[in-house]
């Protein structure tokens, strides 16, 4: 006799489908705001942003605020100046702060409370390391660019460590004992094997948290200022980034509030740009070996 | 690669050796006796914390011979050849006691450092595990950690020690490729090339030809017939008919159950010139080991 293996439709092949059909859901739901998000930046960003392009990105920012026309290129230029800078700062020491935690530390007492304190700094509020940053740093030195950096190293110190710190775990011990058979010392290991393998996370890591420092404003707010002409100096005079002009913007004025939507995508769009460049960066890397 | 046809090489490689297949009558016993003692291990024990992996194991292992450990899992063959290049060194909670010897001297002396020692006595791994460098870089690695700078020699090195390794025609042309992209075979002779590239004194094998097929198994124990006249070879091997074939003195270990403490723990039964432990072996339990009853 033929068995009969045609799907019945019992209460379990019912059960499936309605579970699908939860998590589809679920799925749409989660992309709401995403796309509201994306479309609202730029459905109002996009016309201040591109309007005579490319004023946007190289004019200074009007004087006052009322005055029509376009101009975000200090904020773009301070933007780039503070990131790039916590950038240098936190990316070094977040690196060489997780090869010490991994490699040297591991379970020690010291290494288990810096990797404690750490994790405790993830979720320190980026104001209250904002106005750390305005009690050691603004109020002695002034504001400057340096001083909005400093903030967000100290945001993203912390993440670099977490994630360093998790790439290094990964790389499998097999490749540390081939260098240690061949007479390679530790440190040897650790530079020419460890982290080379190591690298496309780390730098994956590292670019995610700049794209995620790039748009923060807390940490800005008391040490760089607010400033509407250009400022390349990265340690001296008033600079500004596009989250402040966001938030100083004055929304009384369309004017205003057309620039601040222009600076709100241009934002979006250079934190999107990071990732995307972080991802293609570790594939890349990841394909070579 | 495959360009041969594979079982000429697997029957090239038992004609080399001259070995009909049961092998035992292949080497004469007095072969062993010859050179001179390299590693003089006295009641050595190493512990993973308070567990106690193998005990009383005191053995000499001979000069370019080929010394294998043979035994049922579990049974600490792998934990006491880690002790002889002080890999364990690297293992948090991993210790040594007893008395090894090396050239005379206390391995595990406190002023001997285990990079020193690791630049003499290299080390094969289970699985290959070629660094995610390329073919000339994975060869490189240990010339250049020993301070080898010169491009020409270390192109003389890499050559030679592809040679070495019979994995130089296969790979001539694409040294600057990833060494992730060969066979699992040619993995592990380009591993057993990077270990002869700093010139060790001796090469430890930790079951070097578990993860290969026959043919590539074959290929890599004719290499380490050929390579004995210059190295010292231990090899841990499951394989009983491989360590019959290929060495010059055999130790059998086994695991043993502590009453007191509930723990399994390795022990050298036996010890002897492979001849003598596949024919006509001292203790029971070797021979029903080698014989199939247990293990």
């Amino acid at each position: 006799m033929i068995p009969d293996l045609r799907a019945k439709h019992t209460w379990r092949s019912r059960k499936s489908t309605l579970m699908t059909a939860l998590m589809i859901a679920a799925v749409v739901v989660l992309a709401i705001p995403l796309i509201a998000v994306l479309y609202s930046v730029i459905s109002r960003g996009a016309g201040s942003a591109l309007s005579g392009f490319p004023d946007f990105f190289t004019k200074e920012i009007p004087a006052i605020s009322r005055r029509e026309g376009p101009g975000m290129g200090p904020a773009i230029l301070g933007t780039l100046l503070v990131t790039g800078a916590a950038t240098l700062i936190a990316v070094p020491l977040g690196v060489l702060g997780a090869v010490y935690l991994h490699e040297y530390g591991a379970s020690s007492r010291f290494a288990r409370t810096v990797r404690f304190m750490a994790m405790v700094m993830t979720g320190v509020p980026s104001i209250v390391m904002g106005l750390f940053v305005y009690v050691m740093w603004t109020m002695r030195f002034g504001y400057s660019a340096f001083g909005g950096a400093l903030g967000l190293a100290c945001l993203m110190l912390p993440v670099v460590i977490g994630s360093t710190e998790q790439m290094l775990r990964l790389v499998p011990t097999q490749l540390r004992e081939a260098a240690y058979a061949l007479g390679a010392s530790k440190s040897r290991t650790i530079i020419t094997v460890v982290l080379p393998a190591a690298l496309p996370g780390i730098v994956s890591g590292a670019l995610l948290a700049v794209a995620r420092a790039a748009g923060e404003t807390a940490p800005l707010l008391f040490a760089v200022g607010a400033a509407k002409a250009f400022n390349a100096h990265l340690f001296t005079e008033a600079n500004t980034a596009l989250s402040l002009q966001i938030f100083n913007s004055d929304l009384a004025f369309p004017a205003a509030e057309g620039r601040a939507w222009g600076a709100a995508l241009t934002l979006v769009a250079l934190t999107f740009l990071m990732t995307i460049t972080a991802r293609v960066f570790t594939s890349r890397l990841a394909l070579k070996r | 690669m495959a360009s041969e046809d594979p079982m000429a090489v697997v029957q090239e490689a038992r004609a080399r050796s001259n070995s009909p297949r049961i092998v035992v009558e292949r080497r004469s016993a007095p072969s062993a006796e010859d050179t001179p003692v390299l590693f003089e291990i006295e009641d050595a024990a190493v512990y993973y914390g308070t567990f106690r992996a193998v005990r009383d194991v005191s053995m000499k292992i001979h000069e370019k011979q080929i010394t294998a450990f043979i035994g049922p899992s579990g049974c600490g063959k792998t934990t006491m050849l880690r002790a002889l290049n002080r890999m364990h060194d690297t293992t948090p909670g991993a210790r040594v006691t007893g008395k090894i010897q090396y050239h005379g001297a206390d391995l595990y002396g406190h002023d001997v450092s285990a990079v020193e020692v690791r630049r003499r006595i290299g080390m094969v791994f289970q699985k290959p595990n070629p660094f995610p460098k390329s073919i000339y870089d994975n060869i490189a690695f240990g010339p250049r950690v020993n301070g080898v700078r010169d491009r020409a020699k270390l192109d003389e090195i890499v050559e030679k020690s592809l040679r070495a390794a019979a994995l130089w025609d296969e790979v001539k042309d694409r040294l600057r490729a990833s060494a992730l992209g060969m066979s699992g075979g040619q993995q592990q002779r380009l591993c057993i090339a990077r270990t002869i590239a700093v010139e060790p004194e001796v090469v430890l094998m930790d079951e070097p030809c578990s993860a290969l097929d026959p043919i590539a198994t074959a290929r890599i124990e004719e290499l380490m017939r050929q390579l004995k006249s210059q190295f010292t070879i231990v090899i841990v091997t499951h394989n009983m008919q491989q360590a019959a074939r290929v060495s010059d003195r055999t130790a059998f270990f086994t695991a043993e159950l502590d009453s007191k403490s509930d723990q399994r723990t390795g022990i050298l039964v036996e010890y002897d010139a492979t001849a003598k432990m596949f024919s006509n072996p001292a203790d029971e339990r070797t021979e029903n080991y080698i014989t199939g009853r247990f293990g």
